[in-house]
């Protein structure tokens, strides 16, 4: 059992032209093993409230439990994966996998046998020992999740990790981390403002409004797993899309007539 | 990309004459930020060396200077240093000076990169620090000299508190900007990795900033020759410095000249072994330019 739950969450920041609300009242679940996509538009809040489920932020109000214990702190169960990759350009890609398994002093041997069979399992077989720089962007971001994975953390946190590839790479990878899901079952949230990519990943899509970030509704994708690209076009999946574009689209016009309003 | 092109395909001279035919002179050598040629690169280097000695032979034939006092050619020069070497002991000059600025840089380093991560990386160092500092780096080390000589006197401590001064605080500055320009989110990973902040520190945290801090202390011990002439000029009985000094007693400008040559000559044996030490302990750094 590892389920997140985030219990009535809001973040507020002081700024000179006085208190944004950045996060209101942000109540969910994600039970173990769910694949849960927050939606929304960009500026909503959504990375803060990944943030905060990963301990990096402190929230203004309210709380994080993981397991049903609040999790105040970062920490090992709670792994991220960033859309910059944040590698560390002076380990080799296995010494990058292993990092987190060094830092739990796992004996070396056992930090052998996972990093190998993470780096087969992410196809970056003869690359074990090539530092970064060598490698390509889809590369990159694959040892950055061998690297969070290779950790077992009871939840995945995922902050747009597709969102500086290119859009064929970019698909290449949703399958990966999908068929990864399917292996591994881990309890993962995914933030990204791509449609497609949330309804072809997540089992649940939270949609978030704009500041200050709420959710809106949230939406069970019943498409049939293990997924493939075929799906995509599928029927199903045009249905779903349309549904949730609507209402993105419906917040973004709110968005800007508030702007407008406040001009 | 260029680079997957096979060599035996590219031969690097023939690849030259057909970029020049397929795009034309000025196409080839003055499209901005393009590279030219590897072999016009090599020569355009040694050529403006040659540009410079031309210009200085015709200017020492020109100028009337019968006694070859003000101008002297650059064989005089050549000849002058050869004579320092052989009768005038200026290799034992040569000694002292790099002994003082090894020295003084090194005790600088050694405070200045340990404080200068400190600040970068705490905000409580910082602003304990910074301010004195910022303050301190904007008064010419040299300045200080009058001042040292009437405190301390004329001895070697006088000349490694110089060189102190004009790169530690210079330095702190520069490495505390290495350490705030390390990602946070290089740091965050760690944290969800498990790693308590004392392992953040020196496990990511220290690592991030090697390469550049190097690339610093590059730049910093070439300004600490600066500082050591000049304290040497003003009063030192040793040193390059005080050897040029010296020499304009006797109006010897080829002495003089030798001896500025020299010390550009040790400035470029120092950033080669700076250069050196960055491509054996950094083979991961990504080379932004060549």
């Amino acid at each position: 059992m590892s389920e997140i739950r985030f219990v009535e969450v809001a973040m507020r920041f002081p700024t000179r032209r006085g208190e944004v609300r950045a996060l209101q009242q942000i109540s969910l679940t994600v039970p173990d093993g769910q694949f849960a996509c927050i939606v929304g538009p960009s500026g909503c809040g959504k990375s803060t409230l990944l943030s905060i489920a990963a301990g990096l932020v402190v929230p203004t109000e309210g709380e994080v439990l993981v397991d049903g214990m609040p999790a105040y702190s970062p920490g090992a169960d709670r792994g991220m994966v960033f859309q910059s990759y944040s590698l560390y350009p002076w380990l080799s890609v296995r010494r990058n996998i292993e990092f987190g398994l060094e830092i739990k002093r796992t004996p070396k041997a056992e930090r052998t046998r996972q990093s190998s069979e993470l780096i087969h399992l992410m196809k970056l077989d003869g690359f074990a020992e090539a530092y970064p720089k060598a490698l390509s962007g889809g590369m990159k971001q694959r040892v950055a999740i061998a690297r969070a994975l290779a950790n077992d953390p009871e939840v995945l946190l995922m902050d747009e990790p597709f969102g500086a590839l290119d859009a064929l790479t970019r698909q290449i990878m949703q399958e990966m981390l999908t068929d990864l899901w399917q292996r591994y079952r881990k309890t993962v949230l995914f933030v990204t403002h791509d449609i497609d990519e949330a309804i072809f990943l997540g089992d649940v899509i939270y949609i978030m409004t704009n500041r200050p970030g709420r959710m809106r509704t949230t939406l069970n994708v019943d498409l049939p797993r293990p997924r493939n690209f075929e799906m995509v076009t599928s029927p199903r999946f045009a249905e779903l899309r349309s549904q949730v574009v609507g209402i993105i689209h419906e917040e973004s016009m709110k968005a800007v007539e508030s702007e407008l309003a406040r001009a | 990309m260029s680079e997957r092109v096979p060599a035996t395909q590219a031969a690097p001279a023939a690849s030259a004459r057909v970029q020049r035919r397929r795009r034309g002179l000025l196409r080839t050598y003055l499209t901005p930020k393009h590279a030219i040629p590897r072999a016009m690169v090599v020569t355009l280097g040694i050529g403006s060396f040659v540009v410079i000695l031309a210009l200085w032979t015709w200017a020492s034939a020109t100028i009337h200077d019968p006694q070859h006092l003000f101008a002297p050619s650059p064989r005089r020069v050549f000849n002058a240093w050869v004579d320092m070497i052989q009768h005038r002991n200026f290799l034992s000059d040569v000694g002292w000076s790099t002994f003082r600025i090894v020295a003084g840089f090194l005790i600088a380093a050694v405070m200045a990169v340990p404080l200068g991560l400190l600040m970068g990386s705490f905000e409580i160092v910082r602003s304990f620090f910074q301010p004195p500092v910022s303050f301190i780096r904007y008064m010419p080390a040299s300045a200080f000299i009058p001042l040292l000589i009437l405190l301390i006197g004329l001895d070697e401590n006088e000349k490694l508190i110089i060189i102190w001064i004009g790169v530690f605080f210079q330095l702190v500055l520069m490495v505390m900007h290495i350490a705030q320009r390390v990602p946070d989110e290089m740091l965050n990973v760690a944290y969800t990795l498990g790693a308590s902040r004392w392992k953040v520190f020196y496990k990511v945290f220290l690592p991030a900033t090697f390469p550049e801090v190097v690339d610093a202390l590059r730049i910093t011990i070439g300004w600490a020759w600066t500082y050591l002439i000049v304290a040497e000029i003003v009063a030192a009985e040793r040193g390059i410095g005080s050897f040029i000094l010296i020499s304009e007693r006797f109006l010897r400008s080829d002495r003089i000249i030798a001896a500025i040559v020299t010390i550009g000559i040790l400035g470029l044996i120092t950033d080669t072994i700076f250069g050196l030490i960055h491509r054996w302990a950094f083979p991961y750094v990504e080379k932004v330019h060549r």
